[in-house]
């Protein structure tokens, strides 16, 4: 079946009263940049909605696509037909033909956007409906919990004919709910932390600690690929990579081996905090999931928590280890996060670390290294890099590489 | 004197731009792969872009492709990787009795050790496998079914869409074929195309030699030929030879993106070559003849017999006028025995120890045809007093 049109509703924003307009503006925004390669479409916005002409563009592509869009509720293909009464019966007909799965009951609903249309939609509900039941055997109307409900959207140019409604993303549209840090690691976790903070309206940058040469070029090469991967939902992801080994070298040396862990993510945290400042940042995003490993206890949240002042969001607290997998593999990062490369949190790892570190001794370990563990922060911070990653493309310096490189291929 | 090098089939000139490529690779990344440090890791990213591109170019994933040393190499490591993994009871392959010396004479190799038995599938006058005879020879206890998708010596086409549906009818059976003379020349895609080990070799497309490939289906696990330092997945150890995989993926592409003009011209060469050799009666054609149906084999080999001539009398004197021919394939033309492959399509000793191979490439066009049908006609009219008769 060939569709000419697709109806995208908006999610959550539709509740937000005033600010509707604003937020609405910003959903089309991000949907035609998302949809940019489909040269041909164009968009038309209506109340808490918008219709997407397809002009000869590929439904399900463009589907695909719309699929990852935050802020969407749902979407549906939809047929443009002539306003004549015969129209508008014969292509509701093959719209109910043409679905993959054959329904037992449908039920018809059409809403007389244009007044001047001579049937009012109790007459046009009876009239496309018998003109369906007629000429489709083993099909019954159910008005109360039909399989399929098939809508007829009347107005004055054309008349919208659908019945498939699929899912969308849900959520609000990027950035709608402000901007927060993301500590990246490289793992399977925080990669899933960003895309539900993503969902959830925020615009996200990442954080990323290495500690070259305690850990490898390629731990850095993946923790790209996975805020590549994120720019993909969210257009664009900048990506600071801080120099992370003097600290954690010095925390190495602080004679609190069972500590070393609530010691180092109190100083991410703390650097992390100084990053969202410079970049108007109001919460930093963690993978953590209660229980899953030492600094992930209540106890360890508590005392690391501690460190910072800006609201801590954990996606990922009260989900199982089984369905963040699940999630990392919906959301493509999965096969990346799961390359062996180490990040700076699983060297260091003393034998057995603090699952409820003790919230005196660790603030007296800081105070003891003062001004010094001060002043290595002030330098990650300052050495931090920043790489902007866009969806599909490649980062500055490694695309003048692969350039450089291009005649050998 | 002009020379024309028809023997592309025994290995093909590399475009300079790939002999470029390999010599800056050779200076710049001569850092080992598989060395922790920058150099080594940037020598792998360049084998990883390789793996990638020629991933893209055959449809398959970068994961399914193995780097080996050549043609040779990734028979050997299909048929005996395979079945060195199979189940003791699954001991049986199937092979084409016109397969290239590196899949026959491996799987004849595993007959006589008692590793296998082995099916040897007969072929039609033009040297075609019936997909029927494999669906026959398959057992419960058959491992591999190898044939290969154009022939080295006529450049006959077999039918590996019909037997890989038949193959995957039978689950326990993976089937191989030998690619080395279809890449660059006959559409492939290796994505759908039910096939679970394809071979390629590089220098058969414009590639350096000593560099080949393996493509495998995800989750097949192959013995290892050599052991070693568990390169390539642990199926093949061996330092990764970055400049020759990196020219082979350049090759690749070049070669694939002119195959479409590349057939046209070549189809028409060699409909105009048999149209000329239809005029030397003394010259016979191996396997599909008729003019008019130049395009039923792939589109650059020629072969021909001149019975009651030994063949390399002809391509001394073809030589002599700087046209450089081989007799069957380049592996074996040293040998007097008659060609295997001939053999098989049926014809006798004589008309098959006498063929000559022609193949052309690129470079070659109409007019370089035109020579070469004038300078058969007149080696063959030289010869001609020479005949042996007694027959």
């Amino acid at each position: 079946m060939n569709y000419e049109l697709v109806l995208v509703r908006f999610g959550e924003i539709v509740i937000k009263g005033r600010n509707r307009n604003r937020f609405e503006t910003m959903l089309l925004t991000q949907i035609r940049m998302a949809l940019k390669p489909f040269e041909k479409l164009e968009f038309v916005r209506s109340y808490a909605r918008v219709y997407i002409r397809l002009n000869g563009e590929s439904y399900d592509r463009v589907a695909e696509r719309l699929k990852d869009i935050f802020g969407i509720m749902s979407f549906s293909p939809v047929i443009g037909s002539e306003l004549e009464l015969e129209q508008i019966r014969e292509n509701s007909l093959q719209l109910i033909r043409n679905l993959s799965v054959p329904p037992k009951t449908f039920k018809v609903s059409v809403n007389r956007g244009w007044k001047q249309y001579p049937h009012n939609s109790i007459e046009m509900n009876h009239l496309v409906g018998s003109h369906v039941l007629r000429n489709t055997p083993d099909l019954k109307v159910d008005v109360r919990r039909p399989d399929v409900e098939l809508k007829v959207d009347i107005q004055k140019d054309l008349a919208y004919i659908y019945c498939e409604v699929v899912k969308g993303a849900g959520g609000f549209p990027l950035g709608m709910n402000g901007k927060a840090m993301l500590l990246l690691s490289g793992g399977i976790d925080s990669p899933v932390a960003g895309w539900m903070a993503m969902r959830k309206g925020l615009k996200i940058e990442a954080v990323h600690f290495h500690s070259y040469p305690f850990t490898s070029e390629q731990a850095k090469d993946k923790v790209v690929a996975l805020a590549r991967r994120l720019a993909y939902y969210g257009g664009k992801i900048k990506l600071h990579l801080v120099p992370f080994t003097e600290v954690q070298t010095k925390l190495a040396q602080s004679g609190h081996d069972s500590l070393i862990i609530t010691l180092m993510r109190r100083s991410m945290l703390r650097i992390a905090e100084r990053l969202a400042e410079q970049n108007d940042a109001l919460a930093v995003v963690t993978g953590d999931s209660l229980g899953q490993v030492a600094s992930q206890t209540l106890g360890s949240m508590n005392v690391i928590g501690r460190a910072g002042s800006l609201p801590l969001l954990r996606p990922l607290v009260m989900m199982d280890k089984q369905d963040i997998i699940d999630c990392a593999e919906r959301i493509g990062t999965y096969d990346t996060s799961i390359l062996p490369y180490e990040d700076c949190c699983t060297l260091f790892v003393p034998k057995s670390p603090a699952i409820n570190p003790n919230l005196n001794i660790v603030e007296r370990a800081e105070a003891i290294m003062g001004a010094e563990l001060e002043r290595l922060i002030d330098e990650a911070v300052q050495g931090t890099e920043v790489v902007v990653l866009k969806d599909g493309g490649a980062d500055v310096e490694a695309s003048d590489r692969e350039r450089q490189e291009d005649a050998w291929f | 004197m002009n020379t024309y090098y028809y023997d592309h089939c025994a290995s093909s000139p590399m475009p300079q731009t790939v002999i470029d490529t390999m010599s800056e690779l050779m200076k710049l990344h001569y850092a080992n792969p598989s060395s922790l440090h920058k150099s080594g890791v940037d020598a792998m990213k360049l084998v990883d872009r390789a793996r990638a591109s020629v991933a893209e170019r055959m449809g398959a994933k970068p994961e399914e492709v193995l780097f080996t040393s050549g043609g040779t190499e990734s028979n050997n490591l299909a048929i005996k990787g395979l079945l060195g993994k199979t189940a003791r009871s699954a001991k049986h392959a199937i092979v084409s009795s016109v397969e290239h010396a590196s899949v026959y004479e491996c799987a004849k190799q595993l007959e006589a050790e008692g590793a296998i038995e082995l099916t040897v599938l007969p072929v039609d006058s033009a040297g075609k496998v019936d997909p029927k005879d494999v669906a026959a020879a398959i057992r419960k206890e058959t491992a591999i079914v190898s044939v290969m998708h154009v022939n080295n010596e006529t450049g006959a086409i077999q039918p590996i869409e019909e037997i890989a549906r038949i193959v995957r009818k039978h689950p326990h059976v993976r089937f191989h074929v030998d690619g080395v003379q279809a890449i660059g020349k006959v559409p492939f895609r290796w994505s759908g195309s039910g096939i679970d080990l394809y071979t390629g070799s590089a220098h058969k497309f414009g590639g350096p030699k000593g560099i080949g490939f393996l493509l495998a289906k995800e989750g097949i696990e192959l013995a290892p030929l050599l052991s070693g330092g568990s390169q390539e997945n642990g199926m093949r150890s061996g330092t990764l030879n970055v400049p020759a995989i990196v020219a082979m993926s350049q090759a690749l592409r070049l070669s694939m993106e002119k195959m479409d003009a590349r057939r046209e011209t070549m189809y028409a060469l060699r409909k105009r070559l048999l149209e000329l050799v239809a005029d030397i009666p003394e010259l016979l054609v191996n396997g599909v003849s008729a003019v008019d149906e130049a395009m039923e084999t792939a589109p650059h080999v020629v072969n021909l017999s001149y019975p009651g001539m030994r063949p390399e009398v002809i391509i001394h004197m073809l030589e002599r006028e700087g046209i450089y021919v081989s007799t069957q394939s380049a592996c074996s033309s040293k040998s007097l025995k008659p060609s295997r492959v001939l053999m098989a399509m049926g014809h006798n000793a004589d008309r098959s120890s006498g063929s000559i191979r022609i193949s052309f490439g690129d470079e070659h066009g109409m007019r370089d045809i035109e020579v070469l049908g004038a300078k058969l006609r007149s080696v063959v009219a030289g010869l001609k007093p020479l005949e042996r008769t007694g027959k």
